[in-house]
């Protein structure tokens, strides 16, 4: 369990919890420039890290960085020494050029093109993102999934084990660490750990690292999503679609923040889906009340992303979307178009059944809807929508 | 990043391939089964998948609200009930495909005569939190 931080990141026991994990990546980093074995350099850190909470009230350093890499690559070296693992480590040394000095931009990037190197899954790479590059405890990890602290232990080690004859200095791509990021921030339990804030934070530190539009949509899009958190579900808990979410409780620094990132990105002319999808949801934030959305714009943008991206999910909003354009005739005709076996399908026909004044055909397909769900907060409330046009006939 | 239950079950499920009760298979047999099973979770924690595994004994006891100030009524366990459930395990897998290959495995446990039961596993998925990003 971590101790309660207030707002400027320092707990209870006197640490500055944020400016430790923002640390972790750039004195992993110098580890593995040093020659150690990224597994082995992760392990060290994390012991420092373990260290630090513990040492830093009573002693606090005036070099927090250099005590990390000084106390992390004294772990390294004693867990080395005793076993053939040295002999090894010095051959490495040995066949590969010294490494020369490198900005720690480069290192935290090279960090994040491992952590969610393709030949991961998606959940190991998540895994071990948040623990090598975000300097969580695998028991954090594992309560934010809900899984036992043993088996994500194996998870993370499985991981290293997959990564480890992957060269460090070797150029990654983006958009496989952009997908981590964004499994992060979409696919999170409300656990102790606040996986949304953290990917954010890992979004940002990313963006620091790298000059690359979609490495920024994808921090405006997490930015515009997280500013409308507190009216995305009610006090129980029952979801809050947006339409009816009261929109003096949305972020509007966040908001802010968000629109500015992504004109900027824009700007650029280099469009991608996180650009296509903040831009949808800055269309949104930019409605003072659900009446006023500019769903003309928001259908054109998702032509985009259905060019973009080619998914089928896509199509199914645009539905929705074209259905607010163009009324629910033509909402009802562009998902004719598509599979009624893709997911939430039949929630999307109930809602346009709906405003097309089908009330029968509506609730038989809010019931079926529910029966579909993938989440019970949608079970709910599509349970819930179905009671509510039954109850009116 | 899906969770699925595997269920088992005494009663209620299609017959399985190799159909004998468990009572007639030898000791060893019996043990191979255990082993199996065990051997089963320990390489789905390896692998950073396993979240669970219990098993249930076959009684059980029907208990219900019986109105304000007085105490449940319990019934049962009745005899006639077509669905027993005799256990369950939880996995944490990236895919619906991974979590059935995990139960075809599961499946294949050695029963009489050392060959595969072959029996029948109930799939289901966990309802999750809701995704952040919707429209």
């Amino acid at each position: 369990m971590t101790a309660p931080v207030n707002e400027a990141g320092v707990d209870e026991a006197g640490v500055n919890e944020a400016l430790l994990r923002s640390l972790t990546p750039g004195v992993l980093g110098i580890l593995v420039r040093r020659g150690a074995d990224f597994a082995a350099a992760e392990d060290a850190v994390q012991d420092a890290l373990v260290e630090a909470v513990r040492a830093w009230p009573a002693d606090p350093p005036r070099d927090p960085k250099g005590w990390l890499v000084t106390v992390a690559w004294r772990r390294f070296l004693d867990a080395t020494r005793a076993d053939t693992a040295r002999r090894r480590r010095e051959e490495l040394v040995d066949e590969e050029p010294a490494p020369g000095p490198a900005p720690a931009a480069d290192d935290t990037l090279q960090l994040y093109f491992l952590c969610a190197h393709p030949s991961l899954t998606p959940s190991s790479a998540v895994a071990l993102t948040l623990r090598a590059v975000g300097g969580l405890t695998t028991r954090q990890i594992a309560q934010a999934y809900l899984v036992p602290e043993a088996t994500m232990a194996q998870r993370i080690s499985r991981a290293k084990r997959t990564v480890a004859g992957v060269r460090f200095d070797q150029p990654g791509d983006v958009a496989t660490v952009l997908r981590v990021l964004y499994l992060v921030f979409n696919e999170g339990y409300s656990g102790d750990v606040d996986l949304a804030a953290e990917a954010i934070r890992l979004t940002r530190q990313l963006a620091a690292a790298i000059d690359h539009p979609e490495v920024a949509g994808l921090l405006a899009l997490m930015l515009l999503h997280h500013a409308r958190r507190a009216s995305r579900t009610a006090p129980d808990g029952a979801l809050v679609p947006l339409a009816e979410q009261d929109r003096a409780r949305w972020d509007t620094r966040l908001i802010a923040e968000g629109v500015e990132i992504l004109q900027a990105a824009l700007a650029r002319d280099r469009l991608g889906e996180f650009q296509a999808q903040a831009a949808i949801a800055a269309l949104h934030a930019d409605a003072p009340a659900a009446a006023e959305t500019d769903w003309v714009q928001i259908v054109e943008w998702y032509d985009e992303l259905a060019r973009l991206t080619g998914s089928p999910v896509v199509r199914l909003n645009r539905a929705v979307a074209v259905g607010e354009a163009d009324g629910p005739r033509a909402g009802l005709e562009a998902l004719a178009a598509l599979d009624d076996s893709l997911p939430r399908y039949s929630a999307v026909a109930a809602y346009l059944h709906e405003r097309d004044g089908d009330r029968a055909a509506a609730a038989r397909l809010y019931a079926e809807a529910a029966r579909k769900a993938p989440t019970l907060a949608e079970r709910d409330y599509l349970t819930r929508q179905a009671a509510r046009l039954n109850a009116g006939r | 990043m899906a969770k699925y239950l595997l269920l088992k079950h005494y009663r209620g499920a299609p017959a399985a391939v190799n159909d004998v009760p468990m009572d007639r298979w030898t000791p060893d047999e019996i043990s191979a089964h255990m082993r199996y099973m065990q051997d089963f979770a320990d390489r789905l924690e390896a692998v950073g998948e396993f979240v669970d595994g219990q098993a249930l004994a076959p009684g059980g006891t029907w208990v219900r609200y019986d109105g304000e100030g007085r105490p449940p009524v319990t019934d049962g366990p009745f005899a006639e009930t077509k669905d027993l459930i005799a256990g369950w395990m939880v996995i944490d897998v990236d895919s619906y495909e991974r979590a059935v290959e995990l139960a075809g495995e599961l499946s294949a446990a050695p029963g009489a005569g050392g060959k595969p039961i072959h029996e029948w596993l109930e799939l289901r998925p966990f309802l999750t939190a809701p995704p952040t990003i919707t429209e």
